[in-house]
């Protein structure tokens, strides 16, 4: 049974020894040691912590770039778009401008046709009227020996003439 | 600068030796000139002679369970190895009737009996309600235990050699924190330094939560101080072989000191769950049922901490030299059978050291772990909520996990 009784010596010497043994430690040891844990404990959480900030950065960066990216095709599409329409108006208008011009130019050659036609006409006319009187001259110069009727009856064509134009 | 750190350390180990040499030597020196030096020389000469014969007798008529409770139990000298009749001596020191009386174990752990002063003294016998203490003789023979025995026997000087292993560890690793900083130790700082940040994270920090600073440096030196015992006790030669946590007086002082940290520490809930707990009124008032039962288990908790420490070192210790012992019966039926129980013993023996060692561990963790517990229940706040105290566990098997 002595196994099972506590000697009285090694209870003080054990009481001795333990609170020698926790006073140094406690003064001099664990400040240091738990300190330095704890520290280290700390420091490699925000370590990973930092570690997956930056992830996250990286990440959003990526998205961003990729939002950028869209924008930016969106953008040129547009503005491609755009320069089409530019384009298509811009011809239609150099068509419209064109054809005004060409109208004009139509119109302005119409009037001096129109203008030389008439100037021709004239010219015709007179000339047909100089001829008509040359002809008249003659015919009345050989009508004259003839008959007086007859020029009148010259006269009365050149108005059917005229009226038939 | 690693050489120069080795360098070092041999040579602290080298004085330290020394030292310890100069020590084992200077206590049987230190009397030499003692008028009794020549009659004790004597005395111990026979006292061996007849031990011889004793023991030639005794191996005749082994007797397992004196060897089992000798090897288990304390002792006043160091066993050497390969060497029956000398021990290591250390200091008794005892008050006697006339007073305080200090010499030499070596004086009486021969069987011999030593005068001191006006006073004899040796070692009880086998037949002696006193057996294996030291006791004053009475000139009529009759042997009366001294009033105090606080004599430095093998499990004192254990105890000391412990206390400066852990002492040495971490002053070893503060030492090194405050050279190098954050710097992570490596190879022997670094199995300690896990160590302690594993009973410190996942037992103490998981249990205690905000209060684990303060609990933390008791707990950390509980668990290294047991640890380091349990170990030296598994070394058989010296400095080891003294069986420290299977000594119930260890284990009841680092259960007590748990006790008391407990209740100087609790809280006013804690004290007001054990004098007027959430129960019933009638199985409080008026007969205290669960008050009784309360202040019952204030006091069965750290005998359950004593006796469980105690219990599992010493039925390890017990079952190695069971093994050991079987060798010795079977040699005395037939050579043939001890032989083929030495294999078979020696096999065993081995396995149950490796899972002492392993038990070692188990035993410190476990110690360490129900003191928190038993800290941290005096700490609460609020007991009300159930999934408060759930949480500890969870968190303690969620770090587990963890480190699996």
């Amino acid at each position: 049974m002595e196994l099972f009784t506590p000697d009285l010596g090694l209870i003080f010497w054990m009481f001795v020894a333990f609170g020698i043994l926790f006073f140094l430690l406690w003064k001099f040891a664990w400040p240091m040691i738990l300190k330095t844990v704890d520290h280290r404990a700390d420091l490699i959480d925000k370590g990973v912590e930092y570690a997956h900030e930056a992830q996250e950065q990286l990440k959003n960066a990526q998205q961003q770039s990729d939002a950028y990216m869209a924008e930016a095709r969106r953008k040129q599409a547009d503005m491609l778009r755009e320069a089409d329409k530019m384009k298509t108006q811009i011809i239609e208008e150099a068509r419209s401008a064109a054809q005004t011009e060409a109208q004009k130019v139509m119109d302005s050659a119409r009037l001096q046709i129109e203008q030389q036609q008439k100037e021709a006409q004239q010219q015709l006319r007179n000339q047909v009227s100089e001829m008509a009187i040359e002809i008249a001259g003659k015919v009345v110069k050989t009508q004259l020996e003839n008959d007086k009727a007859q020029a009148r009856l010259v006269g009365t064509l050149l108005d059917e003439l005229e009226s038939k134009k | 600068m690693s050489l120069l750190i080795r360098n070092g350390m041999k040579f602290r180990l080298k004085t330290i030796l020394a030292f310890l040499i100069a020590l084992l030597f200077a206590v049987p020196a230190a009397s030499a000139d003692d008028a009794f030096v020549a009659q004790a020389d004597k005395d111990a000469r026979e006292a061996v002679h007849d031990m011889e014969k004793d023991t030639e007798d005794a191996a005749h008529k082994l007797d397992p369970k004196d060897i089992i409770f000798e090897h288990l139990g304390d002792g006043y000298g160091w066993e050497v190895p390969f060497d029956h009749h000398h021990r290591i001596p250390l200091p008794v020191i005892v008050w006697a009737s006339d007073g305080l009386h200090v010499f030499s174990s070596g004086r009486v752990t021969g069987g011999q009996t030593y005068r001191d002063g006006n006073l004899e003294f040796r070692i009880a016998g086998h037949d002696s309600p006193f057996k294996g203490k030291v006791v004053e003789v009475l000139p009529d023979g009759k042997e009366v235990k001294p009033a105090f025995d606080f004599s430095v026997t093998k499990n004192v000087c254990g105890v000391f050699i412990s206390a400066i292993l852990v002492l040495g560890l971490m002053f070893w690793l503060a030492g090194f924190y405050r050279r190098n900083g954050l710097k992570a130790p490596r190879k022997g700082l670094g199995a300690v330094e896990s160590m302690l940040v594993f009973i410190y994270d996942t037992v103490i920090k998981s249990t205690l939560g905000k209060k684990a600073p303060k609990f933390a440096p008791y707990l950390l030196s509980v668990f290294f101080f047991i640890f380091a015992m349990n170990l030296l006790g598994l070394i058989v030669i010296f400095p080891g072989g003294a069986n420290l946590t299977g000594n119930i007086a260890v284990t009841l002082v680092l259960a007590v000191i748990t006790f008391l940290v407990t209740n100087l520490f609790g809280n006013k809930h804690y004290w007001k769950e054990i004098f007027w707990p959430d129960v019933p009124i009638w199985l409080k008032f008026p007969i205290p049922i669960m008050q009784f039962i309360e202040v019952f288990g204030i006091f069965t908790k750290p005998a359950a901490l004593t006796v469980r420490l105690f219990a599992n070192i010493m039925g390890g210790h017990m079952i190695v030299l069971v093994l050991t012992l079987l060798i010795f019966i079977f040699a005395a039926v037939s050579p043939a059978a001890g032989g083929g129980a030495t294999v078979i013993s020696v096999l065993f023996s081995v396995f149950m050291l490796l899972i002492d060692v392993l038990v070692s561990f188990i035993q410190a963790y476990v110690f360490t772990m129900l003191s928190t517990i038993f800290i941290s229940l005096a700490q609460e706040e609020h007991a009300h909520d159930e999934a408060h105290a759930a949480e500890p566990a969870a968190h303690g098997a969620e770090a587990k996990t963890q480190t699996a």
